[in-house]
């Protein structure tokens, strides 16, 4: 009877949902998102040069031949941006479904459990807490060397915090609800009870601070590349190119182009995560439908 | 809240202290506990992270020399067990010891200390700007919610959160310094200006204590285009947060319940709207001040503003690794002191908190 | 005492237009004379609430309001916001369920209670307070001067919904819509305000627009009772006629939904019962828990 339950709510929802998705902003993100994804895909048949081939007179303007203009070792800049969507974007969607699942899964341990394992889990959170993110970021990148591994990694250190948190006290207020009591009593053990009863409910809220994240997130990586602790040369990042951008300052062109690449591509996916967040926030829903009645 | 911190409520609840008393003695301790927690993870990103600590500490070419490594060793006692490096470490620290910088061969301390000023005035001005406009807009968005005015200020709170602070300093730099010449482009003051004599360290306070008006306004100017690309990140910010912090109070009752006393639109509104999505708004400032704080180290470098922003961009891109220690101990610090400053005036302005 | 009532014609409230038209009221017609306590009785979502609310003209912003509200020879549906002001608060006051909720919990008590008088009165503080230690001590709450520097945290329930209707008097309203004023206050102190609500408008000349879902508390309290259902009135007479003698089938079923339905009748068997006395003995005998909705 809860599956049927379950099941209507789930449709229900969904329908909302796709309704709710259809502002003229989350169609704008979903369309820009979407654009950036294809870019990324056809990376290497749409690029009209090697992206990192030297071939070409160092800092020229835009112009038909570089749309874009070179970079000051005479990359065409054209490229090395479609070529950036294959570092960025991916990278980015990887760390946020990692800290996700890392962080979900040990908010969940926290908040199920209790105790001494929920007491570490969320010490531990509260440390990283207590720094600015791109700083923490930075600090650990810098001490693991400077490399797009590295700095994801330092970048899952300091994400994972936020989706333990939401988990542990979405966990904390399922745990006790009616159904999930019932289901203990029925014989679930402690794994299905709350594979089974707990973590549905606790997936929707988890998923919209995701795609909320991966603007943050390309951002966030974009900067460490900016601060030479990500992408090693050559390798065409976005937030590496900026930098090269503040080394030649009189050629805009060079930051220019990769700046507007992560602005359009961050505020696509902020655009989605903000009609998501809309859609599934209850009280946005019933102000939607005429409060106060 | 953490197992300690109720423990000490209850203690202190039976020892019959005043309530703000107590709250801020938990604030103090969890305070105090999470800097040393701020030690730990910069004592093991030091000393047990990097592949090779001493060379991490020492640099390239100092490290090859056998005989620095091996005073090197003995004089951090590298021999010793971890937790008496631990010690150590906080000793050091605690005497205001951070190490000695791979590039400059300076104090960290010492350049961190000169750094700071700087940036705290130009975060401090980000800040009170991120305030007045973000805080605005929400509270404009809130009152006209669900209006083409609601949802154009949401277009520009998303661009604030999405614009890569880097980028923009340059394009701002690039447009209104370099074409358009409206303002100032690198550093606090024009070189022509003399520097006030050092109080604060903030060059508008301290020329306005020493009564030189045109430096001030020399220091306004500069700080300017470098503050406003900061706040674009914590205006959206905010924007967003006063924004529902709003909507959320607007729907009380005692909302309803001021209207319903025939009081004008406008005191409804400054006095029960805005004081009561007061708290969620301060607690938010916290969260922005730590954004600000990591905005520097990606934003100085552009407006060569000798801070702590550019100091970490320079120790970063050249991989001095005690520098960069030095900048997320000190940020961090402060990130936890601004925190407690902002539970501190949480509590004077809850009355909940406050009074018996 | 001046003696205005309200009167209500013909009262129609939507929300929406076209299709998507909400009908909140069809058509309300009640007499509401001063001196009297007029009860609006039904389950939630029949439409008393929002009667109560057009009285005071504070309907969710998009409300299409029809019909005529008549106070002092003033047609209040016709008034702007503005205008409306002049009234509200300072002729038409109004109480609400909640009063941990209705009054602003960083603010002192005596802020919350001389503000709107000084605005309508343009009075000096120290008038305005002494005014406020006298409404304070009218509703009868201990120790006047110290409550006016206390914050609403400090308080109980039943003390806190006395400050509301000191607050409420402060302008010497003729009209005094109480919303729901007991139900969210413990049984035992219910008859107290109930009792206080009473002497009021006895001792005031006040018109009080009591609207509750509780038939045990109208039974004792209102001295004429109109039912709702639906945004319409069903059945609107005195108390003892409807509780004792319903003609429409919804009352009948809302009577006999009481959970000791024998009482009610009973608690109301003499129609002349005004007395405060008698209105709190009357719903001490009536558990008031047991309504409906």
């Amino acid at each position: 009877m809860t599956d049927v339950l379950a099941v209507q709510t789930k449709r229900r929802s969904r329908l909302r949902i796709s309704k709710q998705l259809r502002t003229p902003l989350a169609l704008t993100g979903g369309v820009i998102v979407a654009f950036w994804l294809l870019v990324a895909v056809f990376a290497p048949l749409i690029r009209p040069f090697d992206p990192l081939a030297q071939d070409f007179d160092r800092l020229q303007a835009p112009s038909a031949a570089h749309w874009f203009g070179t970079d000051q070792v005479g990359r065409d800049v054209l490229s090395r941006v479609i070529s950036g969507a294959q570092v960025s974007i991916p990278l980015a969607l990887m760390l946020v479904i990692f800290a996700m699942l890392i962080g979900s899964v040990l908010g969940a341990i926290a908040g199920y459990f209790g105790k001494a394992l929920d007491e570490t889990i969320m010490r531990i959170a509260d440390l990283v807490f207590a720094f600015p993110t791109i700083i923490l970021a930075m600090v650990i990148a810098a001490s693991l060397g400077p490399s797009l591994t590295n700095a994801v990694i330092a970048m899952l250190i300091v994400s994972w915090p936020a989706y333990a948190r939401v988990t542990r006290s979405l966990v904390l207020g399922a745990r006790n609800a009616e159904y999930v009591v019932a289901g203990r009593l029925l014989g679930n053990g402690p794994f299905t009870s709350l594979s089974k009863d707990v973590l549905p409910n606790v997936v929707s809220p988890v998923v919209v601070l995701a795609t909320l994240d991966v603007g943050t997130a390309i951002l966030l990586l974009s900067g460490l590349s900016f601060l030479g602790l990500g992408a090693v040369p050559p390798t065409p990042d976005w937030g590496a190119m900026v930098s090269d951008g503040v080394q030649n300052f009189s050629s805009w062109w060079i930051a220019a182009f990769p700046g507007l690449a992560i602005l359009t591509v961050v505020l696509a996916f902020n655009f989605l995560g903000d009609a998501l967040r809309d859609a599934l926030d209850p009280r946005s829903q019933e102000a939607v439908q005429g409060r106060a009645l | 809240m953490p197992e300690s911190s109720k423990t000490a409520l209850t203690k202190s609840a039976r020892a019959g202290l005043h309530p703000l008393a107590r709250y801020l003695g938990i604030r103090l301790g969890l305070t105090v506990l999470l800097m040393f927690g701020v030690t730990l993870v910069t004592f093991t990103l030091t000393n047990l992270v990097p592949a090779d600590p001493v060379q991490a500490a020492l640099g390239e070419q100092a490290a090859a020399d056998p005989a620095i490594v091996a005073q090197f060793r003995e004089n951090a006692g590298l021999d010793k067990p971890l937790p008496v490096q631990y010690v150590t470490y906080v000793t050091n620290l605690l005497h205001g010891d951070l190490g000695t910088s791979q590039q400059t061969r300076g104090a960290v301390a010492d350049e961190l200390g000169r750094a700071f000023p700087a940036t705290a005035e130009l975060a401090l001005t980000a800040i009170v700007i991120s305030i007045v406009i973000g805080v605005g807009l929400g509270m404009w968005a809130a009152l006209k919610r669900r209006t083409i005015t609601d949802q154009m200020i949401r277009v520009v709170s998303l661009i604030g959160i999405s614009v890569p602070s880097f980028w923009l300093a340059l394009v701002v730099y690039f447009v209104f310094f370099s074409q358009l010449h409206w303002f100032p482009g690198s550093g606090r003051l024009s070189p022509a200006a003399i520097p006030p004599p050092t109080v604060t360290g903030l060059f508008t306070v301290d020329s306005l204590l020493a009564g030189q008006v045109d430096t001030f306004l020399d220091a306004v100017a500069h700080l300017i285009l470098p503050a406003s690309v900061l706040a674009l990140y914590t205006i959206g910010l905010l924007t967003r947060f006063a924004r529902s912090a709003i909507l959320e109070v607007l729907d009380l009752d005692f909302v309803r319940a001021a209207r319903a006393k025939g009081l004008p639109g406008r005191v409804v509104v400054t006095r029960y709207v805005l004081r009561g999505a007061l708290v969620p708004i301060i607690t938010v400032l916290g969260v922005a001040f730590g954004s600000l704080l990591s905005g520097t180290v990606l934003v100085e470098k552009v407006y060569s503003w000798h801070g702590l922003g550019e100091y970490a961009y320079s120790a970063a891109t050249k991989l001095d690794l005690p520098a960069i220690m030095g900048v997320g101990l000190v940020v961090g610090f402060v990130y936890i002191g601004l925190n407690f400053l902002v539970d501190v005036l949480y509590g004077f302005i809850d009355p909940r908190v406050r009074v018996a | 005492m001046s003696a205005s009532g309200i009167t209500i014609q013909g009262l129609t409230l939507s929300f929406g237009r076209g299709d998507a038209e909400k009908q909140i009221l069809r058509g309300i017609d009640l007499d509401v004379p001063a001196g009297q306590i007029t009860g609006l009785a039904g389950e939630s979502g029949s439409g008393k609430t929002m009667t109560g609310l057009a009285v005071c003209g504070l309907l969710p912003a998009g409300a299409n309001v029809g019909g005529s509200i008549r106070f002092e020879d003033v047609e209040l549906t016709q008034l702007k916001q503005r205008a409306m002001n002049e009234y509200r608060g300072a002729k038409i006051a109004m109480i609400f369920q909640d009063p941990t909720a209705s009054l602003h919990p960083m603010l002192t008590i005596e802020a919350q209670l001389i503000d709107h008088y000084r605005h309508h009165t343009g009075a000096s503080k120290k008038v305005a307070k002494q005014r406020a230690l006298e409404m304070l001590g009218l509703v009868a709450v201990p120790s006047p001067e110290a409550a006016l520097r206390k914050y609403p945290h400090q308080f109980s329930g039943g003390q806190l919904q006395r400050i509301a209707i000191a607050s409420a008097l402060m302008c010497e309203p003729s009209v005094l819509i109480a919303d729901e004023p007991t139900t969210a206050l413990d049984v035992t102190v219910q008859a107290g305000i109930l009792r206080l609500l009473r002497t009021l408008c006895d001792e005031l000349g006040i018109a009080i627009i009591l609207v509750t879902h509780d038939l045990g508390v109208m039974s004792a309290l209102a001295d004429t009772i109109a039912v709702m259902r639906m945004g319409e009135i069903v059945e609107h007479g005195s108390r003892f006629q409807v509780i004792t003698d319903p003609q429409h089938p919804y009352t009948r079923a809302l009577i006999e939904a009481l959970p000791d339905a024998a009482d009610a009748p009973d608690a109301a068997h003499s129609p002349d019962t005004s007395s405060a006395a008698n209105a709190a003995n009357a719903s001490d005998a009536v558990p008031t828990e047991g309504g409906l909705s």
